[in-house]
């Protein structure tokens, strides 16, 4: 496209995605621009005589749109909000109950490797299992690690919105939600702010008659907290590249449900549960019992459940209709619906925390702790830590360097339990590249040795860890089957897993119209999912002969939203309006690129729509 | 002179129409479920009212463009994040409810008496926009008796197309029944313009815009007065959501035409 002439506007600090980690931020930075004693040094140089101008620029409809319920220690959220009140956020609650459950597989379908049957089998052994007419065991232990005892569950949904309204009504910042950012400004090294994305244009971003350029948001510091997938993170990478050995090769998508449970529950505010076991032993699960008979629950499948047809919605399924889970939930009714992407490598796939004119914090920056389960208090907590680093910045009068970012930020970073525990954490992941068993047993080692002592695998990428679907079904379905279901679902335009996962002895799931429904029907009436016209198409197969010489196509099969299908000519093709923006097809697309083995052929760029529950 | 239009738009929130909605009876009368946690969206009709506003005031010089919103002030500030980027307006806010379980006199009287007392607006030039009813639950009266309460006589209650003549006056497109149109004509402002569904899609973001209305915004929502609108002594005997059966069909490729068969079908069954 010919260049075109576009809008501009300066401003002092432009943040790219609010959620937890930017909330931290502007809410620490806020807060100092209205204390008389810090106020003073916190004017604008972009516009003289007013105060700093921050602005927020959010990908979602809404800000809370589209992320999920979650159980934290809450110590970082705490320490800025220290007389908070869990009622006055909606869905938030303090955890009274903590439970970690083995789940034994109740259909016969389930991948258990020989280590997963011999934990079975020691379960039986133990007459545990034997005694649960819920195929399930209650551990009597969960290591302190893991531990939220002391937390809250919350719907993130919710608390961005608590947060954002706090926010706005200081008058301090705007935060501006349905306005993705499509990359950043990179002068000569230097970040300079980002860049909008383009409007009223058609699927392959060419102008229509209502094209309107995105603008250019010029800005002395971009605070980049755009998550695990989002665009001006992963374009900073690339520009920037990353640290010595350090990678983002473990990624999980989290899909969750809330649910309204059925009269007389017995689930109380507060109950946490974690699972284990069962869909796939790869695959855990969470229940978090929100006040009013609510509760959010779903499950994590990650990157090294080495399936060609990893599918998160009918796994969810039969997770839910689990006799232990299923009893909470029978005659519940679904509410809300979402998936999304967690960037699962923590410290480890830690980018370049700062540069000239740039700072990142949260999940995009590596804070998420894989180890504790917990990602949004660390992201919170890097926000707040960059804010006062912000603040001591401006007080000098020093400007936005890597060196001083470095000193006022990194460093207090460094300083942190943040640090500390995801150093902990590094490698406790680690053994999972060797299969189920051992990584459980390498998480355990990991925490409880405090990360000195863990177990090794392999660090492989994504794309180098998915067999073949032959190899994947062997001793289950004959090859020629697999062929033939594949043959007949392309023809059809439909995916694989669930023709695959019904072959291989997975039952039915028996749509009752309530809470199990069909993954359509999760869409419009769960994650009332819904994309603005005149935009472009922001997932792009960049070769489409490599798309169409792949054999997994596991894009297709992986999809949250089933808004990637089978293609005419064996490439697939993308429906921007069933797209909920989870990310998990950039990181399961099995093509790398020549240029780059750490990037594949898929690309996901800004986009605009989504999920509009906020209820999540 | 000035020539130009003095537009005050009337439009609120409704819950985001996408969510599902269930009517509860609370402490303080009915309401939905959940009712603080639902998103909103500008009222879809009140929408439509904005857009031309702006669009009429873009096009005609000296013209200015308020929105007066009645709602919980907080639910008006996230609101307010959205469509703030759409168009340039004014905002005069008031505190209260909007959850279609209001009444529509005492809304009415508090958006005319809010209107009245705007700084600098000039009623000889004044066009009163806003929806020919709400999406939440209206009787379609609320815009006649604010056109009432500030004495404007012609009133257009289903508009369709505004269109001024050289002359200044006003040719006005009102949607009948049977798929026609009544068009009608004044010979100019003051008037009220309760709108169907105008001409105009929805505008782009444009962060300008939104930049530029934020300074505004602000300081209205803090200076919201509270407007007491709640349906005080009114008995509502029974509430209930439309029925809904769903049917989801993925199809590709298929004509609308046949589409429609399909859909025509299934009604009928």
């Amino acid at each position: 496209m010919a260049s075109v002439e576009r809008q501009s506007v300066e401003v002092d600090i432009v943040c790219v995605g609010f959620g937890p980690a930017t909330g931290g931020f502007l809410t620490t930075l806020s807060r100092a621009m209205q204390d008389p004693e810090t106020q003073p040094f916190l004017m604008s140089k972009a516009m003289p005589g007013m105060p700093l101008q921050v602005v927020c620029y959010e990908r979602a409809d809404d800000i809370g749109f589209g992320v999920s319920g979650v159980v934290t220690r809450a110590r970082g959220i705490r320490a800025s909000f220290p007389d908070l009140e869990p009622g006055e956020i909606p869905n938030a609650h303090e955890v009274t109950d903590e439970k970690l459950v083995y789940l034994k597989d109740p259909v016969g379908a389930s991948r258990r490797p020989k280590g997963v049957k011999g934990l079975d089998a020691a379960m039986a052994s133990l007459r545990l299992l034997g005694r649960s007419k819920y195929q399930a065991v209650e551990l009597p232990y969960i290591p302190d690690f893991m531990k939220k005892d002391d937390g809250l569950v919350l719907s993130i949904g919710q608390f961005n919105q608590w947060v954002g309204s706090l926010l706005m009504s200081s008058g301090m910042v705007q935060i501006w939600p349905g306005m993705p950012v499509a990359e950043p400004l990179i002068e000569d090294d230097t970040v300079v702010g980002v860049r909008l994305v383009d409007q009223g244009t058609d699927p392959k971003g060419e102008p229509t008659d209502a094209y309107m350029p995105g603008m250019d948001v010029r800005a002395a510091l971009t605070v980049v907290g755009d998550g695990p997938v989002g665009p001006v993170g992963r374009k900073l990478d690339e520009h920037f590249g990353m640290p010595e050995d350090h990678h983002q090769r473990d990624w999980a998508v989290g899909m969750k449900v809330v649910v309204d449970l059925p009269e007389g529950s017995p689930l109380q505010p507060g109950a946490v549960f974690h699972t284990i076991g069962y869909p796939e032993p790869e695959i855990f699960g969470f229940l978090y019992v929100y006040p009013e008979g609510v509760a959010s629950l779903g499950i994590f499948v990650p990157s090294w459940f080495d399936s060609p047809v990893r599918t998160s919605y009918r796994y969810l399924q039969h997770w839910m209709m689990h006799p232990y889970i299923w009893r909470f939930l029978e005659g519940g009714t679904l509410r809300s619906w979402g998936a999304k992407t967690l960037q699962e490598s923590g410290r480890r796939g830690e980018p370049y925390l700062v540069g000239d004119g740039f700072a990142r914090v949260g999940e995009g920056s590596g804070s998420t702790n894989v180890l504790t389960g917990s990602g949004v208090d660390e992201a919170w907590t890097t926000g707040v830590q960059l804010a006062e680093g912000v603040i001591e910045l401006l007080k000098e009068e020093v400007p936005f360097t890597r060196e001083n970012l470095e000193a006022a930020y990194v460093k207090r970073r460094r300083e942190s339990w943040v640090e500390k525990e995801g150093r902990v954490a590094e490698k406790a992941r680690d053994g999972f590249q060797r299969g189920f068993i051992a990584g459980f047993i390498g998480m355990g080692l990991s925490g409880v040795s405090k990360g000195k002592i863990n177990i090794s695998g392999p660090s492989r990428r994504p794309y180098e860890r998915v067999p073949s679907l032959a190899d994947y079904y062997e001793g289950v379905l004959a090859p020629e089957e697999v062929e033939r279901v594949r043959r007949e679902t392309t023809a059809a335009g439909e995916s694989l897993h669930d023709a695959l996962m019904e072959a291989a002895g997975w039952p039915v799931i028996p749509y009752d119209g309530k809470l199990l429904i069909s993954h359509q029907d999760a869409l419009l009436l769960g994650g009332k999912v819904q994309a603005p016209a005149g935009y472009p198409d922001h997932v792009v197969f960049l070769y489409p002969s490599v798309c169409e010489a792949c054999e997994t196509k596991l894009c297709i099969e992986i999809c949250s939203g089933e808004a990637i299908t089978p293609g005419e000519g064996g490439v697939p093709q993308f429906d921007r309006e069933k797209c909920i923006h989870c990310g998990a097809c950039f990181w399961s697309c099995t093509q790398p690129r020549e240029d780059d083995p750490e990037r594949t052929v898929l690309e996901f760029r800004a986009g605009a729509g989504g999920l509009h529950s906020a209820e999540n | 002179m000035a020539t130009g239009f003095h537009i005050v738009v009337c439009g609120s929130l409704v819950p985001d129409p996408l969510q599902t909605l269930e009517p509860v009876e609370t402490p303080s009368g009915p309401g939905l479920k959940n009712e603080m946690m639902l998103p909103s969206v500008l009222d879809p009709w009140a929408a439509h009212a904005l857009y031309e506003a702006a669009h009429l005031a873009g096009s005609t010089s000296d013209s200015k463009v308020w929105l007066v919103s009645l709602g919980p002030k907080a639910r008006l500030q996230q609101l307010m994040m959205n469509i703030a980027q759409k168009v340039p307006f004014e905002l005069v806010a008031l505190d209260g409810p909007a959850g279609g379980f209001t009444d529509a006199y005492e809304v009415a009287a508090a958006l005319a008496g809010a209107i009245e007392k705007i700084d600098g607006l000039d009623r000889s030039r004044l066009l009163l926009f806003g929806g020919r009813s709400s999406a939440s639950r209206d009787a379609g009266v609320t815009m006649q008796m604010v056109g009432e309460r500030l004495g404007i006589t012609d009133q257009f209650l289903a508009v369709d197309k505004l269109t001024v003549q050289d002359d200044g006056s006003l040719r006005v497109l009102e949607r009948i029944e049977g798929g026609m149109y009544l068009a009608s004509g004044c010979e100019g402002p003051p008037a009220v313009c309760a709108w169907s569904t105008g001409e105009l899609p929805e505008p782009p973001n444009n962060p300008q815009v939104g930049m530029q209305n934020m300074r505004t915004i602000m300081p209205a929502l803090q200076q919201a007065q509270p407007a007491a609108v709640g349906a005080e002594g009114l008995d509502f005997q029974k509430v209930e959501v439309p029925q809904q059966r769903r049917d989801t069909k993925i199809v590709k490729d298929v004509p609308a035409e046949e589409i429609a068969r399909e859909i025509v079908e299934w009604l009928r069954s």
